[in-house]
């Protein structure tokens, strides 16, 4: 624990922090721009040089620089303030002077940081450089003219994405920032280097002159793309959701988020169900929402009552549907679309049991079943952090780039029974050692990758190893919502009267009873439904939503809903009464405290602790994973398939297709 | 300085300087390369070491490090899985500087020898000798030098019959200036791009593919064997104080004959240039200036390098430095801020692009500098190119910005007024006035 001085105050940092870190500890501001906390050092810019005693007559660069017992470092003396204002001037001489008609205008670290140590006037008298633009895929758009050569977005590619496709070619001034053959970086997580660029070189290519960020509301929530929960805060002007970015929660997301997560929002003012539908002689007319109701509660369900829950829906709006359900006679309650039918007598046996950040500590991964780069490409990013560390990565399934290295024991489940001598070695030695279960691997081997926590020694004292990796967002909360039938869905198709909430991924024509399609977009459920009841998407709702790890995290509502359509939870209640099933809340509040007493873990805001048992379903685990459950990473769901960013995506990245770009 | 003598020909290490024998393996042998170079590994690794540090040799690519200070940074017991590596610095492309190239071509087996001795001394398991892309003929003569060792059994399993195993490794650099840096040049070895790491880690520490690795010039490593052979005392006996040993100097430039050669450390200039350059183009009189040590040291004016011994300290002086020892002379009818202007566009041009002020500096300063050349620039200019070469001065994360900086400042500091001269005859050819005609805003 080196003890040093900064501008007089003693701090004292851990061992091995850098100078840059002990400043910061001391509460003195250094600027800088290469400098990232969750990249590696590349001390390029030079915008952090402090003077440091003892060491060379000459400034050094605090972020590179390890803090060490003794030193004495100076961020105010005439020696580091020469320095800024020099590296200033620099990276202002080739940088063009089109703050107006950029996007990174008002969230720029070199407008902040040119204003705080710059010298506000320029010497300059030559003519500036000018770059041509890359192209770097659908959502990132270059303006290479303004790049100031920091490499964070080279570091991220290739450390954090795991996707070597971003590099610099030529050099000196001549230096230039470029995608690889100047082709889409294929990366799921490359909008995250526009957050990265502290110019205005790499911005987002959907939000490009949309809006400037002063005149945003800002509201934070919760993602529904994939499982993880990413922590997210929706930008919004008047009814619209103009951008999404990242919010930092070290345990979920860190402060990354996936493409899709970003970029499906321009799905939410598309394909829009703003009114309800009633289905007459086979075909879908408007109507008004007491007609609705009425058709509704005109069948005669006589008690066989099914609520289908989608991926994406909130746990409000469950325990609200389960409500109704229950008044009228009903727990046929499930929410795996697909026909998945796990046990979930214990809920830790599908948990994410290691929580996303303790992926990072494992020292043996073994990956059934599961292609986690699409399932959950936050919890893949962690892996790579431990495989960083040491850790070694089997997986049974059909080979897929995962950007690490893998040993693929084959796709066939049978292994699990017999696991190859080298993954027993491994695990044998391994401290904390960790399977994943997907969703591929679910359905037939549960059992048997049950089964391999006492053979592997999965839960020790402080490590539980034993996950399960879900892909719905609404998954969890549904679990512990009850929302799963011993059959699964299988079990529920033969309710007279079915209330499909956000339900698109259901095979309809299994069903023959009354379909009522509660949702906000008019994909498939909307297609096959009776009656549609136009409802609300995530950023519409304040919603409690519990992640694959069993975090419970709450999202506030951004905007409102297009048109008629209403808060999900609003429009059960109504409809209960139109049913004479009165529900006995009128707020959201009531909802919940009645959601509390039935379900208390859904109280506080995250990690549930689940109790550790192992249900004993056995079964071994037969034949081969064809395939993973994802087929297209960006068109996973109703709001990314109503998208034009992620068709384009899932054209260009999933399919090959080629784009040509109008020339500027 | 008069204690300083001038070199004789028995106390030349390079005996083969100027290619008049061959430079086969059997020639070599006859110049006593390779002889009985077992005997000089079981002097043992700590006291080759000392012998070196005894010498007084400092490094010979540039910054004078002292060499045996330098070996003695390696770990003493490797481990399996860490071992030790010598990377022997030939990627010689500094504008002046010549001597690797002569010592390569012509005397191979020095250099060779060379590596085993010091990568003995270092406990490195191979080495590896970065040469410089140009160097096309060089390199083949290399090539075939470390071929014929090999054949010998003079190195590889067993080098010398030792029991030490020992690699050497020859590799061709793509003829990028940067690499030349020694960080730079171990990310080219890893076939990386060519740009300096941040020290520390130091070399020493993590080097080549993250093990410790020392870097040595071609030169330091090739006159090891012979100091061994002759003892710390007899190469200590040449050259100033804490100067020692003897030197390549290589002048090139307004002399009557350019040539490189072999001289005892601390020779004053004047010697130097009269014993074996045949004098100034022109006579002593007609000298302007002179770039003691290769591009990137500042120039001295005549009259402050005259009587000034060649050395370090002698040059660190008249505020320059020794370099790589690479001379360059110009008389009086060189355009000296033409000369300087054209440095500058070497280091805009072979600047990697990593850090700030290099990057974005070196080309501001040449392009203020062409102005300078042609006089098509304000007084008030010259200030402010000395405070941007400032500003890249000490900031940059290798020596390069600095390399950029200082034939700058040496020029500002020397010729300021033929600067000034040129600005003011261009304002008068341009309607006689001193302020240029103000230009309406674009």
């Amino acid at each position: 624990m080196p003890k040093l001085k900064v501008d007089g105050i003693e701090v004292e940092v851990p061992q091995g922090a850098t100078v840059l870190q002990a400043c910061e500890a001391a509460g003195k501001e250094i600027p800088r721009f290469c400098y990232h906390e969750r990249l590696s050092i590349a001390g390029n810019c030079r915008m952090c040089l402090v003077e440091v005693k003892p060491g060379p007559p000459k400034p050094q660069a605090s972020c590179a620089l390890p803090a060490a017992d003794n030193q004495e470092v100076f961020t105010t003396t005439p020696m580091v303030k020469h320095a800024r204002e020099g590296i200033m001037e620099f990276l202002l001489i080739n940088h063009p002077l089109d703050c107006p008609i950029c996007d990174q205008g008002g969230e720029c670290d070199l407008q902040d940081q040119s204003i705080a140590y710059g010298r506000g006037h320029s010497r300059f008298d030559e003519n500036k450089r000018a770059v041509t633009d890359k192209y770097m895929g659908p959502i990132v758009k270059t303006v290479m003219t303004r790049c100031i050569q920091c490499t964070r977005c080279i570091r991220f590619a290739e450390e954090v994405s795991g996707v070597e496709e971003i590099g610099a070619i030529y050099r000196g001034e001549n230096m230039q920032i470029t995608s690889y053959l100047e082709k889409a970086v294929t990366s799921e997580l490359s909008g995250n280097v526009v957050d990265l660029c502290p110019v205005g070189a790499l911005t987002s290519k959907p939000y490009s002159f949309e809006a400037r960020p002063w005149e945003l509301k800002k509201t934070l929530t919760i993602d529904v793309m994939d499982a993880v929960g990413t922590n997210i805060r929706l930008d919004s002007r008047g009814r619209q959701v103009l951008r999404c970015v990242p919010r930092i929660n070290d345990d979920v997301n860190e402060e990354w988020a996936t493409d899709k997560t970003r970029h499906a929002i321009d799905g939410l003012v598309r394909r829009r169900l703003d009114r309800p539908f009633i289905r007459k002689d086979g075909k879908l007319v408007a109507a008004s929402w007491d007609e609705a109701f009425r058709a509704i509660a005109a069948v005669d369900h006589g008690g066989s009552v099914a609520v289908v829950a989608g991926d994406l829906v909130d746990c409000e709006t469950m325990y609200a549907a389960k409500a109704l359900a229950r008044s009228l006679g009903s727990s046929l309650l499930e929410g795996r679309q697909t026909g998945m039918d796990y046990d979930t007598s214990s809920l830790a046996a599908v948990n994410f049991n290691t929580t996303i950040a303790g992926v990072e500590r494992a020292d043996a991964i073994l990956l059934v079943g599961t292609n986690l780069r699409w399932e959950a490409p936050l919890v893949n990013t962690r892996i790579r952090k431990a495989i960083k560390k040491g850790a070694k990565v089997f997986a049974i399934g059909p080979e897929v780039d995962l950007t690490y290295p893998v040993e693929w024991l084959g796709d066939d489940l049978s292994v699990l029974g017999s696991l190859p001598d080298q993954v027993g070695e491994l695990f044998g030695k391994a401290e904390r050692p960790m399977v994943i279960v997907g969703g591929a691997a679910l359905k037939g081997a549960h059992g048997a990758a049950l089964e391999l926590v006492d053979s592997l020694n999965l839960v020790r004292d402080g490590w539980n190893g034993f996950n399960v990796v879900h892909m719905a967002a609404a998954r969890m909360g549904g679990l512990m919502l009850g929302y799963a039938q011993k059959g699964g869905i299988a079990d529920v198709l033969g309710a007279k009267l079915g209330f499909f909430l956000g339900a698109d991924e259901v095979d309809y024509s299994r069903f023959a009873g009354f379909k009522v399609f509660i949702g906000h977009h008019g994909d498939k459920g909307a297609h096959h439904a009776d009656v549609i009841l136009p409802g609300a998407s995530y950023a519409e709702k304040s919603g409690t939503w519990v992640n694959l790890e069993g975090r419970v995290q709450r999202g506030e509502r951004a905007v409102f809903p297009p048109g008629d359509a209403r808060e999900d939870w609003a429009i059960l209640r109504a409809l209960s009464e139109v049913m004479g099933a009165k529900l006995p809340f009128d707020n959201l509040n009531g909802l919940r405290e009645a959601m509390y007493a039935e379900v208390p873990a859904l109280r506080e805001q995250g990690l549930v602790s689940f109790d550790w048992q192992v249900p004993a379903i056995g079964g071994g685990a037969n034949g081969r994973i064809e395939r993973y459950p994802i087929a297209d990473f960006y068109l996973t769901n109703a709001i990314c398939r109503a998208s034009p960013t992620m068709q384009r995506c899932s054209a260009e990245l999933i399919h090959g297709e080629e784009f040509a770009e109008a020339a500027e | 300085m008069s204690a300083i003598t001038s070199l004789t020909d028995k106390d030349r290490i390079f005996t083969n300087l100027y290619g008049y024998q061959s430079w086969r393996l059997d020639a070599a042998r006859a110049r006593g390369d390779w002889d009985n170079t077992k005997a000089l590994l079981e002097i043992g690794q700590d006291k080759i070491i000392d012998t070196i540090k005894a010498s007084g040799l400092r490094g010979r690519g540039g910054a004078g490090f002292p060499t045996g200070t330098k070996w003695s940074f390696m770990p003493k017991e490797p481990k399996p899985d860490r071992p030790n590596f010598l990377v022997i610095n030939a990627d010689e492309s500094e504008p002046g500087s010549c001597k690797d190239r002569e010592i390569i071509r012509h005397d191979p087996h020095k250099l060779i020898e060379g590596a085993l001795v010091a990568g003995f001394a270092m406990r490195a398991r191979a080495a590896y000798i970065y040469i410089r892309g140009e160097y096309i003929r060089e390199a083949e003569v290399l090539f075939a030098a470390v071929q014929e060792a090999y054949d010998a059994g003079l190195v590889g399993k067993n080098a010398c019959g030792s029991g030490y195993d020992f690699d050497v490794f020859v590799h061709r650099g793509a003829g990028a200036y940067i690499c030349g840096e020694e960080t730079a040049m171990l990310e080219s070895l890893e076939g990386k791009k060519g740009q300096p790491r941040l020290k520390p880690p130091f070399p020493a520490g993590a080097g080549l593919y993250g093990c410790p690795t020392t870097v040595n010039n071609v030169e330091s490593i090739a006159v090891a064997p012979t100091i061994l052979r002759r003892g710390a005392e007899w190469f200590s006996s040449f050259g100033a104080e804490n100067n020692k040993g003897t030197k390549l100097f290589q002048i090139s430039g307004h002399v009557d004959k350019p040539t490189v050669v072999e001289e005892a450390m601390s020779i004053s200039f004047r010697e130097l240039i009269e014993k074996h350059c045949g004098g100034i183009r022109g006579g002593w009189d007609n000298l302007l200036a002179v770039i003691p040590g290769g591009s990137s040291v500042p120039l001295v004016p005549a009259k402050e390098i005259i009587d000034c011994p060649m050395d370090f300290d002698g040059l660190k002086g008249v505020g320059s430095g020794l370099g790589t020892a690479a001379v360059i002379v110009m008389d009086k009818s060189t355009d000296i801020v033409r000369a300087i202007s054209r440095l500058s566009y070497f280091y805009k041009h072979e600047s990697c692009g990593q850090c700030t002020p290099c990057r974005e500096g070196t080309g501001w300063m040449w392009r203020v500098m062409e102005r300078m050349r042609t006089g098509e620039a304000e007084i008030a200019e010259i200030d402010m190119l000395q405070q941007v070469t400032k500003q890249v001065e000490g900031h940059s994360i290798c020596a390069l910005g600095d390399a950029a900086a200082w034939p700058i400042q040496g020029l500002i500091k020397h010729f300021r007024p033929e600067m000034e001269r040129r600005i003011r005859e261009r304002a008068g050819t341009m309607g006689g006035d001193l302020a240029p005609m103000q230009e309406a805003a674009e």
